[in-house]
């Protein structure tokens, strides 16, 4: 029933871009969240209050998407028309798996090591400007995708590449949250 | 104007007339009501000007009491005396080990294996017990505003899962209440501080209630709440407190503890709070039990608390950590519940937050009076353009997968409401049905998770294994209530469930329920079920009325209009008569034929909700 004509950058009211401006989004999203909240139909008949559950939880996931770098990512490629199949294996860059390997070696030697804090602390930045990193490859990409005045075929190969950098980034962004709930084991010991 | 006769005089509220709204905090040791009077929000007294309500109930010969009059036969009549009934609230019996302490009652299961409290008037669930608390406090708001009341919001710990909160709104449903929100308790007590200092910033509420702990970090703005992170310990609260220092009694005296009989052990856990409270305006005091007597000191006191005040710094650690902050970001600490009175906790939450944090509001009823601002709003009494509650689900939802795993489909601190699918295969060749196991928890292995409900998928086409595509569905409300249903992709075979707790009550004991309470003027249950249906009849009316006259002739065409005219004047026909089933089916006929126009407000209620903001940031640029 939701009106999903618009897209998310649409229904937000931002340009369709990898950077988002982070204030004006969060203060878009309270508008349309004032709007279509459920608790503004509180006292409503069972119709309004089920359309509201949907509009509200359209907004959410729209806000959700928008404010992480690697959803937004996602759904850009999505919106470009390339399917990310997240459940296929992949050749993967060599070099870069034998980073992920590297990485996941010390991450689990973090327990024994001298200074556990910190050397967690060392691994979430690396990991972290490792994401940096390649979301600033993948909107490189995206962009010369989407470059008018190119061939298709180049285009193509761009968004190809976009989307192989948005699977790094996969992999990085899951050992970021394993690093987090190790240090939130490790705070818990 | 020929719409506004659609309401007859009487039988739907007039649209502006003053709602009788409140808001009710369930506490595990105490309860209260609160209602915004006069443009206030207050808590409500009882006769005696009582205001709190201890929540113990009696199970006497002649009456149930509540509250005070309760209280007294705990020590007499333990076995008939329920307490800190909110620990049982949507646990089974195999949980009852992990609450911490001896419960004195004897326990039966029911058939839906909610556990229940063997007393002299039979077996009592939780829900009904927590039923006659809703109840006590209704009551004397409806006494004291001066009639039925239309709505209410209560509040429940933060970290509550789907069970709990499921059976919290039971109860409410078998007091007789209309429940607006189920609201989490850090949130009201933000907004009872927000709204009365007008702060913005990031805030910490540190809830330690009779029986539960609760941390949310929330971020406020232009009166917007929102809750990044929640987290905290169901069985944490200021009866381990008490028992700390009657373990400690018991070492000194040297007793055992399982020697103790029910009464005995109720005594030295009374005695453990008394020691507990005097020992906030007090260096040292006595403490006596049986033969044995001596004293406790603050810094003995202190060596006992800060193991439990350890761990309630270690999930406002985790939960900052989840909101992605640091303590230096903390702009003010919110405290609320009776146990923040203990000196001692809040001088180390000042030292880990290095911030004093706010005690202004009675941490006692600051909940309270939080669940009765929102309220006020729900039900319409003041305009909501200024307040926003975004709320989160405290632990994530998934669902089973091969060989037990945890597949999570909605993780925790997502804002709800929220929607999300998730595609499966089939892994047999052939396979027709599928198990759908719904999961709370953040464990990798289902068997570490709760439990919500199972259902299955039946009539999926015969493929082989991965043929067939089922996409589940989650969907979980404002209350953060779970609905949760399965599609077969290619056949449109659908199956779907309101999930309800394993350890809840089912639709047909609440019926039951509903009649063999006494404490309701509608006891038949026909005539329950006709008013129900006359009510939301009315709200449909009522909401159409509002909307004709808005948007009917700009959102709709002239042939749609009339028609839309002629489903409200059939309603009414309907409503008049006295068949609830015929009422329903009318109901959901005209919900239908009207839904296209109610999406068509909400889509205009997005386009103007942006567009004022262009206009501004044009201005300014």
């Amino acid at each position: 029933m939701v009106d999903i004509t618009k897209n998310y950058f649409e229904l937000f009211q931002l340009p369709v871009s990898c950077q988002v401006d982070l204030p004006t989004l969060s203060e878009h999203y309270r508008e349309l969240q004032r709007a279509v909240h459920p608790d503004r139909f509180a006292g409503a008949d069972g119709r309004q209050q089920r359309l509201a559950i949907q509009y509200a939880a359209y907004v959410n996931e729209g806000y959700e998407t928008l404010k992480s770098p690697m959803q937004r990512s996602l759904y850009l490629l999505e919106l470009a028309g390339c399917k990310v199949d997240l459940e296929t294996n992949t050749v993967m860059d060599p070099m870069f798996l034998m980073e992920q390997m590297e990485l996941r070696e010390s991450m689990s030697e973090v327990r024994d090591h001298a200074n556990p804090e910190a050397e967690l602390e060392r691994l979430l930045d690396e990991v972290n400007e490792g994401i940096d990193h390649l979301f600033s490859v993948f909107e490189q990409m995206w962009l010369a995708g989407r470059a008018e005045g190119t061939e298709a075929a180049a285009r193509e190969n761009a968004l190809k590449k976009a989307r192989d950098t948005v699977r790094k980034m996969q992999f990085m962004v899951k050992l970021a949250a394993e690093l987090e709930q190790l240090e939130s084991e490790l705070l818990d010991d | 104007m020929a719409l506004l006769q659609i309401s007859e005089p009487g039988q739907t509220p007039e649209p502006h007339q003053q709602k009788r709204a409140v808001g009710i905090d369930l506490g595990t040791t105490n309860s209260l009501v609160a209602s915004v009077r006069s443009g206030s929000a207050t808590t409500l007294p009882d006769l005696q000007g009582e205001h709190i309500l201890p929540s113990v109930v009696y199970y006497g010969e002649q009456v149930i009491s509540v509250g005070q009059a309760a209280e007294q036969h705990m020590v007499s009549d333990a076995l008939n005396t329920i307490v800190s009934v909110k620990r049982l609230m949507g646990r089974g019996l195999n949980d009852l080990s992990t609450l911490g302490g001896v419960m004195p009652y004897r326990f039966v299961t029911s058939e839906s294996q909610m556990p229940l409290i063997e007393t002299r008037r039979g077996a009592v669930s939780p829900v009904e017990v927590s039923a006659e608390i809703l109840g006590s406090l209704a009551a004397r708001a409806s006494e004291t505003l001066g009639g039925e009341l239309d709505g209410a919001v209560i509040t429940v710990p933060a970290y509550f899962d789907e069970s709990q909160r499921q059976a919290t709104k039971d109860a409410a449903k078998l007091a007789g209440l209309n429940v607006y929100r189920l609201l989490n308790e850090p949130t009201a007590a933000a907004v009872a501080y927000g709204l009365d200092q007008g702060g913005e910033g990031l805030i910490a509420v540190y809830d330690l209630g009779g029986g539960t702990f609760d941390i949310s970090i929330l971020r406020l703005q232009k009166g917007a709440f929102e809750v990044l992170a929640t987290g905290g310990d169901t069985a944490l609260g200021g009866d381990d407190f008490d028992r700390a220092i009657a373990g400690w009694m018991l070492a000194q005296a040297g007793v055992e503890e399982p020697s103790l009989d029910n009464e005995q052990h109720r005594q030295i856990m009374l005695e453990g709070r008394r020691a507990k409270e005097a020992l906030t305006n007090h260096d040292r005091v006595s403490v006596s039990f049986g033969d044995w007597s001596g004293e406790l000191t603050t810094e003995q006191f202190h060596a006992l608390a800060d193991e439990l005040i350890d761990r309630t710094i270690r999930a406002f650690k985790r939960a900052l950590r989840d909101a992605g902050h640091k303590v230096k970001d903390i702009e003010a600490v919110v405290m609320v519940g009776g146990s923040t009175r203990m000196p001692r906790v809040r001088s180390r939450i000042a030292d880990f937050a290095k911030k004093e944090p706010l005690t202004s509001i009675d941490p006692d009823r600051v909940v309270a009076v939080g669940a009765a601002l929102q309220a006020d709003v729900l039900a319409g009494n003041k305009s909501g353009d200024d307040m926003l509650l975004l709320d989160v689900i405290p632990l994530s939802l998934g669902l089973e997968t091969m060989g037990g795993l945890m597949e999570k489909v909605i993780h925790r601190n997502t804002t709800i409401p929220v929607a999300r699918a998730q595609e499966f295969t089939t892994y047999k060749d052939g396979q027709t049905a599928m198990a759908i196991n719904v999961f709370q928890g953040e464990r990798e292995l289902i068997r570490d998770n709760r439990s919500l409900a199972r259902f299955e998928l039946r009539g999926i086409p015969a493929l082989p294994a991965g043929g067939a595509k089922i996409r589940v569905t989650f969907q979980v409300d404002a209350d953060g209530l779970l609905g949760v249903s399965a599609e077969e992709m290619s056949t449109g075979v659908k199956s779907s469930i309101q999930v309800k707790p394993s350890y809840g009550l089912t639709d047909d004991e609440i019926a039951r329920m509903l009649k063999d309470s006494y404490s309701h003027a509608v006891d038949d249950r026909n005539s329950r079920r006709l008013l129900e249906q006359q009510v939301e009849a009315d709200r449909l009316l009522e909401a159409l009325v509002v909307a004709m006259e808005a948007d009917g002739e700009t959102l709709l065409s002239a042939q749609e209009y009339q028609s839309t005219l002629a489903d409200m004047e059939q309603l009414k026909v309907v409503r008049q008569g006295d068949d609830p089933d015929a009422i329903s089916r009318e109901i959901e006929r005209v919900s239908k034929a009207t839904e296209e126009f109610a999406a068509r407000r909400m889509n205009q209620g997005i386009r103007e909700a942006l567009s004022g903001h262009n206009i501004d940031d044009f201005e300014e640029s």
